[in-house]
């Protein structure tokens, strides 16, 4: 190939190759709110504000392999001495790929003793799920989780 | 009157957490589903769940179309006294069912 207006093939390659390479980089890490789609970031937004969810605190139990997306397990607990100073107020699930992306909210206070709940939940697709829990000084926690699934609920007629 | 199941400890010590498992027998209609002849299915789901504790709220959902049918949902709360625990679901079509346990705490 001839080398037009001064630029080779191999230059074209090797910006290309950078770019891609830049592209991964700037990439933020899978952890953070910041990675999730724009109908799951709208439903944490509505959920947290404008306050910073922090990784931890909260663990979310769900199969990382599912045959039937129709009934999923699905556990949060989370790590809470639930007394009136220090308790977890509220519990959300979001989801990636469902049409909707909230799951459940839950209200909780004091009285819950233990912050752990379950339920069985639909997942349309293989996707991330994420568990955010609110505490009573105001600070969001959450954990994430990925589940494939083999036959996504919604399909069938 | 959708079928209700509870699962309650009948008795229990003061101060104890007990676990408290609900399940109520509902379709669960995501209202995203489409017929074969390419007509949306309405959305019929229950959505909310309370949990009242001798008339005090222990606990409260709100439950979407992402929620298996038959909702099953497990919570946990403190024995604080003898009384009634009530649950109440409520959703469209103007759903709404009521059961109640009585838990002897000593």
């Amino acid at each position: 190939m001839s080398a037009e207006n001064g630029v080779t093939r191999r230059d074209v390659l090797r910006h290309a190759g950078a770019a891609t390479l830049a592209i991964a980089v700037v990439r933020p890490p899978i952890g953070e709110a910041e990675s999730a789609p724009a109908a799951m970031q709208e439903a944490i937004r509505k959920i947290v504000g404008d306050a910073k969810i922090n990784p931890g605190k909260v663990k979310l139990d769900v199969p990382p392999l599912v045959d039937n997306g129709n009934v999923v397990g699905c556990a949060v607990t989370v790590d809470s001495p639930m007394t009136a100073a220090d308790h977890v107020k509220a519990i959300h699930i979001v989801n990636e790929k469902n049409p909707q992306a909230n799951v459940i909210s839950v209200r909780l206070g004091p009285r819950a003793g233990t912050p752990a709940i379950a339920t069985r939940i639909r997942l349309a697709d293989t996707q991330e799920i994420m568990a955010i829990a609110e505490l009573s000084d105001g600070s969001f926690w959450s954990d994430r989780a990925n589940v494939i699934i083999t036959l996504g609920a919604c399909l069938e007629d | 009157m959708a079928r209700a199941l509870i699962n309650v400890p009948a008795r229990a010590k003061r101060g104890e957490v007990i676990a408290i498992k609900t399940l109520i027998s509902h379709v669960m209609e995501s209202g995203f589903r489409h017929t074969s002849d390419g007509v949306r299915v309405a959305r019929d789901i229950i959505t909310t769940f309370d949990c009242t504790y001798n008339g005090v709220e222990v606990f409260h959902a709100d439950l979407y179309s992402a929620i298996a049918a038959n909702p099953f949902i497990t919570f946990h709360t403190v024995a604080t006294e003898s009384g009634t625990l009530v649950f109440k679901w409520t959703g469209d079509n103007g759903f709404s069912a009521t059961e109640s346990v009585t838990i002897q705490v000593e």
